[in-house]
């Protein structure tokens, strides 16, 4: 398999890799991890003139609590976002969905950044970054812009991105109070994209009832789909597995997943409905401990 | 007389790991040749379709192309390829290959033009500059459309899409048994395609000296010398000026048993453009134009009595062939499948009828198991299925059914050589503590756990083959297989094996027998393989052949090495040949153990040749040539034991015990390493691989993200255990390894997971079982509502 041939440029300031993007945005694309891009570079499915590597750009891997919120930089791995004493103990949902993806061979190449800018519609992260409500910050030499992470993905591989921008950060909430998550991801082969995920959030007043409840699919849609109707079922209802059973039936409403060879759509609102039970199911079981533990 | 054995039968390292694991190894990739130029393969966009016209103009003139070849310059100048299986008896059609389409592409991975670059991205470039006009006809894919009436046709010389009909009775009379029987269990199974995958592609370097009309060839082959034989004959060039090499092969499964157009395409090239040429497979054109596996519809039909003994199968088989008849192709759905069909049951009535189609897939060809894995299959889905119809445990039905003492002739005609097969039934019952997971199965079951249990005996014919009937099955050669053996001055040791391991560990198992057998070090003792300018003709590597067929001829050549050793220590030490003992790589004299010579003396004496007796030639080397009595029967007994999701239909291995007798084991070390292997490929048709056409003849499974090969995470930890009754006609007692667990496991999982499901009433799911292939069938039988109801 060999790529059409193309030209690399490898920035060493981010300065330097916006002026790039500037000048050459419309037929480059950026390299982070590779393991999107170059597959399909390799089937020549993309045939990119310029490719503008940012693997070299100092400062644009970390993960950091600034400002209420963690800033996670673009070029962070998925091994790194799994590893994560931070995340672990202020957002585990995030590291929980990176130990998801792929292998360990795939999470130590793989970027945050390449991930979302990506957009497949099976990934991983999408799902918690969308129950999670969380921001991705956009730069060009004319400026930044921050969107919500439901507003960036468009489609299937499809973003807000525009030519001349760099992905340089998501930022995702510090979890506080009550609360508990869950990542729960259906495949059929270790290490494969998600047939379903299901990222959940929970929070749980004083009194154990549901204060927050976030649900968002992933692989059963266009882009991540927010299970609104799961959400509402149960906020301020008192949190017990059967009012979850109950309410995750809710998770198919308004899907139409897409039938491949793997599986048909039907099989797929089947499983979100199982799917979104059991990570609500756990996610309420970490709420509980935490709640006893506070 | 019995002694402590120093190799044979020990957990010795691999002698080529050091090698292969610190990418050492020399693969035919890594040939770089002074003025190499690439070719690459433009393959079609149509499944089915008349090349109208092919305009290659554009291509030509991107710099760095040296030239663009289409059919038109191939047709006059090799021969096509044909099947080297002419199957008697069957009405073999003379299907024929060009090995660059000129009038029809008949699949996707069919060549319609070559490019030849200095470099291969200048190639993959000039590719896409090539302009083919295509008239699209219509496409069929599936056998059983493929033999209707009207169907689109592939070849001229195969009306109906039929390549041959190939039809077997053994024993009595189906129609009688049937009369006897008190059920008869009608089943239509499907034995998917599966894809090999092997680790490398394949690849071609070619190189041509005009002046010596030599034509040397690199090429990842399982059999250097038949890749010669053939080559030779439809380049037209003579054997002796062709050379095969196949250097370290990255795994095979028997996708590298085949001549395939792009050996032949870049040694022709070679030879017009004098420039070495090389091609190296892209992973999908791996996926698309190196043969497939398996691909039956099988229509069975059992007769049994009310106590479980099956007296009769019928089967009629439409195997799939693809676009062409491979090399191999015709012998595996036939002679390995149906003379396989009695397996280690007492079984009275054999009926086969196998129809070879052509379709537009990608050709079929031997892949790990060749036959005997979809033989197995049909026999254990109808053990457990005969034993739920008549309310029995499957273990039971087994047991009424298998043989009890070897030698064993059965209905096929197969003499089973030797076996205690309801003793290792029974051993891998208890292992795996058969019984005990029949409780914790039906307590689970009223909490809501589905677990399944699944039992898999089988028996192979193996160490393929006595000559003289792989001969009258219509095979192109004989099956025997020979080594030289070259012990040098200072008693160092060469073996040139015409076997050609590529995986499987022969150069460390070899060496064993050698060193075992001469008393030396093992380090002393190299194996050679796989030019065929070095080592003598043999048949190759495959159909777990290499350790008592080629293993046999080490052995046979060692002995004559021995034999003429021993009269040289005669003379050395003034003793009668008669006199002269040997071991522990010494010869005394009887009764005198302190007047000796070791080997390696006498292998100095044999070169300095002074002290030679006059009737033995200088030199110490042997050649040996063994053509098997018999076969050889590895057989055994795997049990699986799996959980399934009741809610997803994700199935989990939690146990898998694999009981094998394969005859005398060389290193154990190395035949575990084949039945995890093996057991592992066998889960992959169980519950994960399949290749997926559309209707248009698109491989819908041409990556690995979609056809799913499991990975170390998706494979449970598997027992291995072996139980070892000699071969009695085979010098090693060897009987083969390699494909045990390929054949085995499949059955023993499938089993397993309809057990998990059987108290729903659901008899049989074709393969592979994904989660989604589960649900969709129970919720076509309307199982779905019964199970979240609790399942009674
Ligand atoms: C075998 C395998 C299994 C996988 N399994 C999973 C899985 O289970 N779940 C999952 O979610 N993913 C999976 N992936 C995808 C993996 O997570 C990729 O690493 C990820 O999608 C892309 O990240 P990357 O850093 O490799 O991006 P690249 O491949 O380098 O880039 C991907 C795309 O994003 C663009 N891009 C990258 N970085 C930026 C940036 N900072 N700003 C703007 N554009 C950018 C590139 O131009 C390109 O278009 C798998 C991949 C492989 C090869």
């Amino acid at each position: 398999m060999y790529p059409a041939s193309f030209k690399v440029f490898v920035p060493k300031s981010l300065d330097e890799a916006l002026e790039l993007l500037a000048k050459y945005g419309e037929e480059a694309k950026v390299l982070a991890g590779g393991h999107s891009l170059i597959p399909l570079m390799r089937l020549r499915l993309v045939k990119p003139k310029y490719v503008i590597y940012i693997g070299k750009i100092p400062g644009l891997s970390y993960i950091r609590e600034e400002g209420g919120v963690i800033r996670i930089g673009a070029m962070t791995t998925h091994n790194e976002i799994e590893e994560s004493q931070l995340l672990k103990e202020k957002n585990p949902l995030l590291s929980e969905t990176a130990s998801h993806i792929g292998d360990l061979q795939v999470r130590n190449m793989g970027t945050i950044g390449g991930s979302l800018a990506h957009a497949d519609p099976a990934a991983d992260y999408p799902a918690a970054l969308t129950a999670l409500e969380a921001d991705v910050v956009l730069k060009s030499a004319k400026g930044e812009r921050v969107l919500k992470v439901s507003d960036f993905i468009q489609g299937p591989y499809l973003t807000d991105l525009r030519p001349d921008e760099l992905l340089v950060e998501v930022r995702v909430p510090v979890l506080s109070g009550a609360f508990g998550t869950s990542y729960k991801k259906l495949y059929f082969r270790a290490g494969d994209f998600a047939i379903v995920g299901v990222a959940a959030l929970v929070e749980l007043s004083p009194e154990g009832s549901f204060k927050r409840v976030r649900v968002a699919l992933t692989g059963v849609g266009e882009k991540p789909v927010r299970a609104r109707g799961v959400e509402e079922e149960l906020e301020g209802k008192e949190a017990s597995e059967e009012a979850i059973a109950k309410a995750a039936e809710r998770a198919k409403e308004g899907l139409n997943p897409p039938s491949d060879i793997r599986a048909s759509s039907e099989y797929r609102r089947e499983m979100s409905v199982v799917l979104t039970r059991r990570a609500l199911i756990e996610a309420l079981r970490r709420a509980r401990e935490r709640l006893k533990s506070q | 007389m019995a002694r402590e054995r120093r190799y044979i039968g020990k957990r010795i390292k691999r002698k080529e790991d050091p090698r292969l694991i610190t990418g050492k190894g020399l693969y035919v990739d890594d040939i770089h040749l002074p003025g190499m130029v690439y070719a690459a393969f433009l393959r079609p966009p149509y499944a089915h379709a008349r090349i109208k016209s092919i305009d290659t103009s554009k291509a030509e003139k991107i710099p760095g192309v040296i030239g663009v070849f289409t059919g038109e310059y191939f047709k006059d100048k090799v021969a096509p390829l044909t099947t080297a299986w002419a199957l008697t008896n069957a009405d073999l059609k003379p299907v024929k290959w060009p090995v660059v389409a000129y009038d029809k592409v008949r699949f996707t991975g069919d060549i319609v033009a070559v490019v030849v670059a200095e470099d291969p991205y200048t190639a993959y470039d000039a590719l896409e500059a090539i302009e083919v006009e295509y008239e699209p006809l219509p496409v069929v894919v599936d056998v059983e459309e493929a033999v209707k009436p009207g169907a689109p046709q592939l070849h001229d010389e195969a009306p109906g899409n039929i390549a041959f009909k190939w039809t077997f009775r053994g024993g009595r009379d189906f129609d009688e048994v049937a009369k006897e029987a008190d059920i008869i269990v009608k089943k239509r199974f499907i034995n998917q395609r599966l894809i090999p995958s092997a680790m490398e592609t394949r690849a071609a370097v070619a190189s041509y000296n005009p002046a010596t009309g030599e034509l040397t060839v690199w090429v990842t082959s399982q059999n250097p010398h038949v890749h010669r034989l053939i080559m030779a004959s439809v380049l037209g060039i003579p054997e002796h000026k062709l050379r095969v090499i196949a250097p370290d092969v990255g795994g095979g499964f028997g996708s590298k048993i085949p001549v395939y157009p792009g050996e032949v395409i870049v040694a022709r090239l070679a030879m017009d453009l004098g420039r070495p040429v090389k091609w190296v497979e892209t992973r999908r054109e791996n996926f698309l134009g190196t043969i497939h596996g398996r691909d039956h519809v099988d229509y069975v039909e059992v007769a049994a009595k009310k106590n479980g003994e099956v007296l009769g199968v019928r089967v009629r088989t439409l195997a799939n062939l693809g676009a062409y008849i491979s090399t191999a192709a015709p012998g595996v759905p036939t002679i390995l499948f149906g003379l396989m069909l009695s397996g280690p049951y007492k079984i009275k009535s054999v009926d086969v009828e196998v129809k070879g189609v052509l379709t537009n897939t990608t050709p079929v060809d031997a892949y790990r198991g060749a036959g005997r894995p979809e033989a197995t299959y049909i026999l254990e889905r109808m053990m457990d299925i005969v034993a739920r119809r008549l309310g029995m445990d499957p273990a039971d039905v087994r047991r009424v059914n298998l043989i009890e003492k070897a030698p064993y002739t059965a209905v096929t005609g197969l003499t089973y050589d030797s076996g205690r097969y309801l003793e290792v039934f029974e051993k891998a019952l208890k292992i795996a503590e058969y019984y005990k997971w029949r409780e914790v199965q039906s307590e689970e079951r009223r909490k809501g756990r589905l677990i399944g249990i699944g039992i898999s005996s089988y028996i192979e014919m193996c160490g393929l083959a006595p000559s003289r009937i792989a001969r009258a099955t219509g095979f192109g050669l004989g099956l025997w297989e020979s080594v030289l053996v070259r012990v040098h001055p200072t008693g160092k040791v060469s073996v040139y094996t015409g076997s050609h391991p590529h995986g499987q560990g022969e150069e460390t198992s070899f060496a064993q027998i050698v060193a075992e057998e001469l008393g030396i070090p093992i380090e002393d003792v190299e194996i050679v393989h796989g030019d065929t300018a070095q080592t003598p003709f043999g048949m190759g590597t495959y159909g777990s052949r290499t350790t008592p067929v080629g293993g046999a001829a080490v052995y046979r050549a060692v002995a004559k090495i021995k034999e003429k050793a021993r009269k040289i220590a005669a003379a050395l030490l003034e003793a009668r040949e008669e006199d002269i003992e040997f071991s522990e790589g010494k010869f005394y004299v009887k009764g005198h153990p302190e007047k000796s010579v070791t080997f390696q003396d006498v292998a100095l004496a044999a070169y300095t040749a002074d002290k030679l007796p006059p009737d033995v030639e200088p030199g110490l080397e042997a050649i040996a040539f063994y053509d098997p009595e018999n076969f050889t029967f590895p057989y055994g007994t795997h049990i699986a034991v799996v959980e399934v999701d009741p809610e997803t239909f994700k199935v989990k291995i939690l146990r898998y015990v694999a009981v094998d007798d394969a005859g005398v084991i060389i290193n154990p070390l190395l035949a575990e390493g084949q039945v995890h292997g093996g057991v592992v490929q066998g889960i992959a048709q169980a519950l994960y691989e399949y290749a997926v056409y559309d209707e248009n003849g698109n491989l819908l499974t041409a990556g690995f993200n979609d056809y799913m090969i499991p990975t170390a995470l998706d494979v449970p930890n598997i027992e291995s255990y072996f139980e070892e009754t000699p071969a009695p006609h085979n010098p090693l007692g060897a009987k083969g390894i390699g494909e045990t667990g390929t054949i085995a496991a499949t059955p023993a999982v499938v089993n397993a997971v309809l057990d998990a499901l059987a108290h729903l009433g659901i008899e049989h799911i074709d393969m592979p079982l994904t989660p989604y292939r589960i649900w969709k069938a129970l919720k076509e039988a309307g199982l779905l509502e019964k199970l979240k109801a609790g399942g009674e």
